[in-house]
């Protein structure tokens, strides 16, 4: 499965359009990693816990936006978009969604 | 009068460890910003048409980064009179840059190569009540097409 936010894909061609897939996820972290950035807001820096959230839930995103893709038969998914968006306290959503077409053979 | 000793010293350490943070976080940026120089970066959203297929793929990078207390605080001075809030700037200066550094490390694997379509999404994670938490967090995301 080819993943690009392109609307074109270089040197290859757009055989057939399948129509938009999306995945979305929402995650927290339990409380104790909560309240360990709470610290955190003191001292400034990065708060790795939640980037890994974060990166846990847009790999998540992209795998159920793949599945539904994979589900028509397509080989790529352009145009690929990703929203973000906190939903409660220490919850975020993480939307990804594209358009799922057929790319001619790999030459 | 506890009240006031604890919030001093919050802003003690909020300020000591801050600057601390903020300043070697700048100098690793400016590293690997002069390392990774070598992977350009565009936001034009159709690369040149090749004369052969190049590879390409979709990469990403993101950070999340907290503002510490004494930052938090001059902010929240700053709008009771208004104005540029220079404790934030910097904040998000530096959660752009280090998230566009991690998505051009993605592209390593592909390198030597550009990256497409570079599109930014900013949100901060925590909004409400007097206890939240004050956090940025940038993703930034394109395709990396190889040379």
């Amino acid at each position: 499965m080819l993943l690009t936010n392109l609307e074109v894909v270089p040197g290859r061609r757009v055989v057939e359009h399948l129509g938009l897939v999306q995945g979305s996820t929402v995650r927290a972290k339990h409380v104790g990693k909560d309240l360990v950035a709470g610290i955190k807001n003191v001292f400034g820096g990065e708060l790795k816990f939640y980037t890994e959230l974060l990166q846990e839930s847009r790999e998540e995103a992209i795998q159920r936006m793949v599945a539904q893709a994979e589900a028509l038969n397509a080989n790529a998914v352009l145009n690929i978009r990703f929203s973000t968006s906190s939903i409660a306290q220490g919850a975020a959503e993480l939307f990804a969604y594209g358009t799922a077409v057929r790319l001619d053979e790999s030459p | 009068m506890t009240d006031v000793l604890v919030v001093c010293v919050l802003l003690g350490l909020g300020f000591g460890f801050g600057t601390l943070a903020e300043r070697r976080h700048y100098h690793s940026i400016r590293r690997r910003e002069e390392d990774l120089a070598s992977v350009m970066i565009f936001s034009a959203r159709f690369p040149p048409e090749p004369e052969r297929p190049r590879e390409s793929r979709l990469v990403t990078g993101q950070v999340v980064i907290s503002v510490d207390y004494f930052k938090a605080f001059l902010a929240g001075l700053r709008g009771l009179v208004g104005g540029r809030v220079t404790s934030y700037e910097g904040l998000l200066d530096r959660a752009r840059r280090e998230s566009i550094l991690r998505m051009k490390e993605d592209a390593r694997g592909l390198a030597p190569c550009k990256i497409f379509n570079v599109k930014l999404e900013t949100s901060s994670i925590w909004k409400g009540g007097g206890n939240s938490l004050a956090g940025v967090e940038v993703l930034a995301y394109g395709t990396a097409v190889a040379d």
